[in-house]
C-alpha cells in the first residue's frame, strides 16, 4: 500500500509512545467516509476518543459501528476524511508503532492452532519485545488474566474453551498489550451477566488509569451505566454524541432503532434504564 | 490504604485482593518437552546416520565408519581400504547428506506452510506446490537445459514452485482465511493442471529423458552424488536459516491477519518472505528427488501434538524430524527389498496418506462437517 513502508528496515526502531495525559485525544475521525465495495458505510463521521474516558459506540445493526472502530484502528483505507491516532495520521505510523499505541479486540476470536490460553495472552506482549518494557511481560499477563478471570484455565488449549471463555481470553490478550488506546468490538456479546459487568468495569478502570477506551455495545443499559460518552450511529452517520444521560431520549432512540423505546430512571438508584415499548 | 492497614505490623503481607501476585501464573505447560524431543531426535539422527552409512550391498561396521570420519576430520583414525572408503564417501555419505537436506526442507516447508495458510492441512505435496516445482524440473530435464549448470533444475523448480504457491495462496483465501475445503480443492485443481503439464513435457521428451523423468518422479535418492548435494544446498540452507527468524510472527499470525497486524506484524511483508522461503525449500526437495509427499504434513503434526504449536520449536523441530524420517525412509527403501530399491516417494505416500486421511476425518469431525 504505502511505498515508504517497504523501505523501512525490519530492525528499524519504532518511535516509543509518548506519555499520555488525561483529556488527550488518542483517536480521532474527521469527516470520515469509508466505502466497503460500492456501499458507503460511513458518510462523514466525526468522533474523538480522549484519554481517561470510556466512549461507547451504539446503533442498530449495519449502522457502521464496527467499521468506525476498524477505521480508528487504522485497519481500513478511508475514502475521504482523516483518522488520527495519537495525534498523527494513522497511515504515517508503522504496524509496530501502532501496536505500541492501540490494542484492538476483534468481534470474534479465532485461532488456527491450539495454543494454550496463557500463550495466547502472552501474544499481546509481542509489540514490546526488545524494548525496556519487556520486563513487564509477566506482570502484564498475570494482571490481565486475573482481571478477566481466566487464570483458572491458563494451561488449557484455547480451542477447548467455550465461547464466553474465549472472549475473555481475547480480552486478556488485548489488556496485556497495555496500549493507551483500547478499541473493543462487542466485548460483551458472548458473555453472561456477571462477566458483562466485569468487562465494563475493566473498561472503567482502564479509563480511570488514563487510557482511552472505545467500545462497541449493543446493550444500551450497559452503555448508559458505564460509558462517559456515547456516540449513536445510524446509517453511517453520528446522530448524537454526548453523555448517555443527556442523549438517550425516548424520541431519539425510538427513531434510530425504528422501535418504540422508553427511557426512565431506576426507581431506587436513579440509573438510566432503557426498554423497548412492547404492545400493551 | 485504610487506617487498619497502616496499623499492621511492618512486613505484613499485602491483602490478597490488592494486586495479583506475579508468581501466580501457573507453570507454563510442556516447557521441557521441546528439549527432550530435540535431544531424542538428534540422538536418533546420529544413530541412523551411522547405520545408514554401514548398511547396504557392501556392509561396513560402525567402528570403521567412525574411524573413517575421524580420519577425514583430522582427528586421528585411519583410512579404510580402497573399496569401503570409496563406498562410504562417494556413495553412502552424499546420499545421507541429501536425505538430511531434503527431509529438513520438507519438514520445515510443511510447518511454514501450515503457519502461513493458518491451516493444519497445508503441505507442499497436498496443495500442489511440489508438483508445481516438478513442472519446472521436468521442463529443464526434458529440454536438456543446463545454462545454469548444476543449478538449472533447482532454479527452474524454484520459479515454477513459487508461481504455484502464489497461485494457490491467491485462489484459496477469502476474507483473510483459508478454509480446508477450498484449500484441498484448489490443491486438486493445481495437481491436475501440473500433472497435465508434466505429461506434455514427457510427451515431447526423447526416450532417455522420459526414463530419467519417470524414475525421478517416483521420488528417490539413489542417484545421489556430491554435485547433487551442492545443487540442493543453497536453496535448502538459505530456507532453513531464514525460516526460524519468523517463528514469533507466525505464532501471532495464528490469531488471524488483522489481529497479527494489531500486534505490530507487517503481514504483507511476512507473507511475501515466507512464500519465497517455502518455494526455496520445496524446490530444494523436489529438484533432485522428485515428489516425496506427506513428510511436511506428518512431522509438524506429531510435534504439535507433543510439544504445542509454538513455531519457535516447531520450525527447527520439523526440520530435524523431517531429516530423521527421510533418512529412516531412505534406509528402509534401499534395504527392505535388497538388492532392489523401493522408490522413497512411494514409501512415504504409503504411510503418509492414511495419516492424511485420519487428519481429514478428525478436522471434519471437529468442525462438524464441511458445510
Amino acid at each position: 500500500m504505502n511505498g515508504m513502508k517497504w523501505l523501512r528496515l525490519p530492525g528499524a526502531r519504532p518511535t516509543p509512545p509518548a506519555a499520555v495525559h488525561p483529556g488527550d485525544v488518542l483517536a480521532e475521525a474527521e469527516a470520515l467516509h469509508v466505502r466497503l465495495g460500492t456501499r458507503e458505510v460511513l458518510s462523514g463521521v466525526d468522533v474523538m476518543a480522549r484519554a481517561g474516558e470510556v466512549l461507547a459506540l451504539v446503533g442498530p445493526n449495519g449502522a457502521g459501528k464496527s467499521t468506525l472502530l476498524s477505521a480508528l484502528a487504522a485497519d481500513l483505507p478511508t475514502a475521504a476524511g482523516l483518522v488520527r491516532v495519537h495525534g498523527r495520521p494513522a497511515a504515517d505510523w508503522s504496524a509496530h508503532e501502532l501496536a505500541l499505541r492501540r490494542a484492538v479486540l476483534p468481534q470474534s476470536a479465532t485461532l488456527s492452532f491450539p495454543f494454550a490460553v496463557e500463550e495466547v495472552v502472552r501474544m499481546g506482549r509481542a509489540p514490546w519485545a526488545g524494548t525496556a518494557l519487556e520486563d513487564e511481560d509477566d506482570p502484564a499477563v498475570a494482571t490481565a488474566m486475573a482481571a478477566t478471570e481466566t487464570l483458572d484455565f491458563a494451561a488449557r488449549p484455547f480451542s477447548a474453551l467455550s465461547g464466553g471463555e474465549r472472549a475473555r481470553v481475547a480480552l486478556a490478550r488485548v489488556l496485556a498489550q497495555r496500549a493507551s488506546l483500547l478499541l473493543l468490538d462487542e466485548p460483551t456479546a458472548a458473555l453472561d451477566l456477571r462477566h458483562q459487568e466485569l468487562v465494563l468495569r475493566i473498561c472503567r478502570e482502564r479509563a480511570l488509569a488514563g487510557d482511552a477506551v472505545v467500545v462497541v455495545l449493543h446493550d444500551l443499559g450497559l452503555a448508559a451505566a458505564y460509558a462517559h460518552r456515547v456516540v449513536i450511529l445510524s446509517a453511517g452517520r453520528a446522530v448524537a454524541d454526548g453523555p448517555p444521560a443527556e442523549i438517550f431520549t425516548d424520541r431519539l432512540l425510538s427513531d434510530v432503532y425504528r422501535q418504540p423505546v422508553e427511557v426512565f430512571p431506576h426507581p431506587r438508584s436513579g440509573e438510566v434504564l432503557i426498554t423497548p415499548r412492547r404492545g400493551s | 490504604m485504610t487506617v487498619t492497614d497502616k496499623g499492621a505490623a511492618p512486613g505484613a503481607k499485602a491483602p490478597a485482593h490488592e494486586a495479583p501476585p506475579v508468581g501466580d501464573l501457573p507453570a507454563r505447560p510442556r516447557r521441557g518437552t521441546p528439549w527432550l524431543l530435540t535431544a531424542a531426535m538428534t540422538a536418533l539422527l546420529v544413530l541412523l546416520t551411522l547405520t545408514s552409512a554401514g548398511l547396504g550391498a557392501y556392509d561396513i561396521s560402525p567402528g570403521d565408519v567412525l574411524t573413517s570420519i575421524a580420519h577425514r576430520a583430522g582427528l586421528g583414525g585411519s583410512e579404510l581400504s580402497r573399496v569401503p572408503e570409496s563406498v562410504l564417501w562417494n556413495v553412502r555419505f552424499p546420499r545421507i547428506v541429501l536425505a538430511l537436506l531434503i527431509g529438513a526442507s520438507l519438514g520445515c516447508a510443511g510447518a511454514l506452510m501450515q503457519g502461513v495458510f493458518g491451516n493444519p492441512l497445508a503441505e507442499p505435496g497436498v496443495i500442489g506446490v511440489s508438483s508445481g516445482a516438478a513442472v519446472g524440473a521436468v521442463a529443464a530435464i526434458s529440454f536438456g537445459l543446463n545454462f545454469l549448470g548444476n543449478w538449472t533444475i533447482p532454479a527452474f523448480a524454484f520459479v515454477t514452485g513459487l508461481g504455484t504457491v502464489l497461485l494457490v495462496y491467491a485462489m484459496s483465501r477469502s476474507g483473510g482465511r483459508t478454509e480446508v475445503v477450498t484449500l484441498i480443492l484448489t490443491g486438486i485443481a493445481v495437481n491436475a493442471f501440473t500433472g497435465a503439464l508434466i505429461g506434455l513435457f514427457i510427451f515431447f521428451a526423447d526416450t532417455a529423458a522420459v526414463n530419467q523423468i519417470t524414475f525421478w518422479q517416483l521420488g528417490s535418492l539413489s542417484a545421489a552424488t556430491w554435485p547433487k548435494v551442492l545443487a540442493v544446498l543453497p536453496c535448502a540452507a538459505l530456507g532453513l536459516a531464514v525460516a526460524p527468524l519468523y517463528a514469533r510472527k507466525l505464532d501471532l499470525l495464528s490469531l488471524g491477519e488483522r489481529p497479527a497486524r494489531h500486534l505490530g506484524v507487517d503481514v504483507e511483508r511476512l507473507r511475501i518472505v515466507l512464500v519465497l522461503v517455502i518455494a526455496l525449500l520445496t524446490a530444494a526437495a523436489v529438484s533432485v528427488s522428485g515428489i516425496i509427499g506427506f513428510v511436511g504434513l506428518v512431522i509438524p503434526h506429531l510435534l504439535r501434538m507433543a510439544a504445542g504449536p509454538g513455531h519457535r520449536f516447531l520450525l527447527p523441530g520439523s526440520a530435524l524430524g523431517g531429516a530423521v524420517v527421510l533418512l529412516a525412509g531412505d534406509l528402509a527403501a534401499r534395504t527392505v527389498a535388497e538388492p532392489a530399491e523401493l522408490p522413497l516417494g512411494v514409501l512415504t505416500a504409503l504411510f503418509g496418506s492414511p495419516f492424511f486421511f485420519w487428519l481429514l476425518r478428525r478436522t471434519r469431525r471437529r468442525q462438524g462437517g464441511w458445510a
